[in-house]
């Protein structure tokens, strides 16, 4: 008879739950500190999780989580080198007509744009 | 509640051996399914009877919008990943048993009516890649110079597809695997980004996202070919940004009315399937994204896009009516219903968890841990087609 080796399968215990969040968050300050943007300042931490968790999770449903692309082009830092940030800033808070590129303005402030585009810019792992 | 939370783990621990022991049974797969996990790249599988996970498998890429078809014996998962990963899972075992790196970036798959084959539809470079569905070798490629979309199964072992960027639509007969036969229609309207096929398998429909509308193309009659439906829909509305893309997965259907989302627009569509015309424009809470009839066609389940996407609404087919509006949370990816349809499961990405609601009542009945959940994928679409 053939066998089946499947076991019930026990969730993560809380403890290492918190220490993986610990870790997300430590990372993700790293990441915006170590961009160097000087406009971040006035955007509190929590609104900077917050447009990251954007970039990575409703960003990456057409760009790819990772910004390989997908329907959306590829947004890694190399292909963005010849880009300025004020244009790439621009694109995502008005859109690109005729694509899906949405305008993002209604959800976010000129500034967290720019702060954004740098991000991508400088090739930080968002993830 | 902590407390008896670790008593658990504790007994489940001590008591695994035992456990293991017990997997030697016999089980089917019917009330089986799998829980795309897509931030880690990992499949929790389930169990919709017992309503818990059964095991986590692990090592599966990029699964930003993954999906999934099963093999007909309901017993392996094919799983399509963002990063052109396709791989095939053993439900049973939670376990590997193969995978290649098909392309670049890919976008869905479909399983051919004989269960032989494996289509995958890639972004880049752009195409249709077909696999021996036992070991994934490479049995033929349909490059199409053009991100393809909107991959489906059909009757008489046939794929169709659309070409987003050149707006196409093809028909791919796989009678003879290593030279499939295809059927190619253009300008058929402006960027299709995603399409289904009808429950009997009849009818292809492709949404367009560049203009209000959708290409019908009948599969009895290919030779007629495609003509467009629902032809300006939302006429004189501002359209609204788009913030995230519906899908066409499955056709929700009740009677012989069909309900499908509109682009750009706070709508759910109803179409009489006779004439294929608009019969109603339902309001809604927000842009739908899925929007799904349970198997008894009795009410129609809606998530919506991004910023709106904590809500899920319910719609009384009979009525057209929005008759419930919950709110499980923020990033309501998917939904699954049983496969009677007496519960419906849904993915909550931001709480990490995966809802599971009676759907007479309304009411939670279990709540299961997952890693930003998405797509929720039941074996009961094994023998359906199209799915």
């Amino acid at each position: 008879m053939k066998t089946w080796g499947l076991k019930p399968w026990a969730p993560r215990s809380a403890l290492k739950r918190a220490v993986f969040a610990a870790l997300f968050v430590c990372a993700g300050s790293l990441a915006a500190a170590s961009v160097g943007v000087s406009n971040a300042g006035d955007i509190s931490r929590d609104r900077q999780d917050e447009l990251l968790y954007v970039l990575e999770q409703d960003c990456g449903s057409c760009h790819g989580l990772t910004m390989k692309g997908g329907l959306g082009p590829s947004l890694l830092s190399a292909r963005l080198a010849d880009r300025k940030a004020d244009d790439l800033a621009a694109i995502i808070l008005d859109g690109v007509p005729g694509t899906p590129m949405p305008p993002w303005r209604p959800l976010m402030k000129p500034q967290e744009a720019l702060w954004l585009a740098q991000i991508l810019k400088s090739g930080v792992r968002v993830k | 509640m902590k407390m008896w939370a670790r008593l658990t783990v504790f007994v489940l621990v001590t008591l695994s051996p035992i456990l293991a022991a017990r997997a030697d049974e016999l089980r089917g797969t019917g009330d089986m399914g799998v829980v795309v996990e897509r931030a880690s790249g990992s499949l929790l599988v389930v169990e919709n009877t017992t309503r818990t996970q059964l095991a986590r498998v692990e090592g599966l890429g990029d699964l930003s919008h993954a999906s999934i078809v099963y093999s007909r014996d309901a017993r392996y998962a094919y799983v399509f990943g963002r990063d052109g990963g396709l791989t095939k899972v053993d439900i049973l075992t939670a376990k590997i048993v193969a995978r290649t790196i098909q392309a670049g970036n890919s976008i869905g798959g479909a399983i051919s009516q004989d269960g032989r084959l494996v289509a995958v539809s890639n972004y880049e470079p752009g195409g249709v890649k077909v696999f021996d569905a036992e070991t994934l070798t490479l049995v033929a490629d349909v490059p199409t110079h053009s991100k393809t979309v909107g991959l489906v199964d059909a009757p008489g072992n046939r794929f169709v597809f659309s070409l987003y960027d050149a707006g196409e639509m093809w028909v791919a007969d796989m009678s003879n695997p290593k030279a499939p036969k295809i059927t190619k229609f253009e300008n058929i309207g402006s960027q299709p980004y995603d399409a289904l096929v009808t429950p009997d398998g009849r009818y292809y429909i492709a949404g367009l996202f560049g203009e209000d509308g959708m290409v019908l193309l009948d599969l009895w009659n290919v030779d007629k070919g495609p003509r467009r439906i629902l032809d300006g829909y939302g006429r004189g509305e501002k359209k609204l940004p788009v913030y995230k893309m519906p899908h066409l997965e499955g056709w929700a259907i009740a009677g012989d009315k069909a309900f499908v989302p509109a682009v750009g627009h706070h709508e759910v569509l109803v179409v009489d399937m006779n004439t294929w015309k608009e019969i109603g424009a339902i309001p809604a809470h927000g842009q739908p994204v899925f929007v799904m009839a349970q198997p008894d066609g009795r009410q129609v389940w809606v998530n919506f896009a991004y910023p709106l996407n904590d809500t899920v609404q319910v719609i009384d087919t009979q009525t057209m009516e929005v008759i419930r509006t919950l709110t499980p949370g923020k990033g309501v990816l998917h939904m699954e219903f049983t496969p009677r349809g007496e519960d419906v499961w849904m993915s909550v990405r931001d709480k990490d968890v995966v809802k599971v609601l009676d759907t007479a009542t309304f009411a939670q009945k279990a709540e299961l841990p997952a890693s930003k959940p998405s797509g929720i994928f039941f074996t009961w679409r094994a023998g359906r087609i199209g799915l």
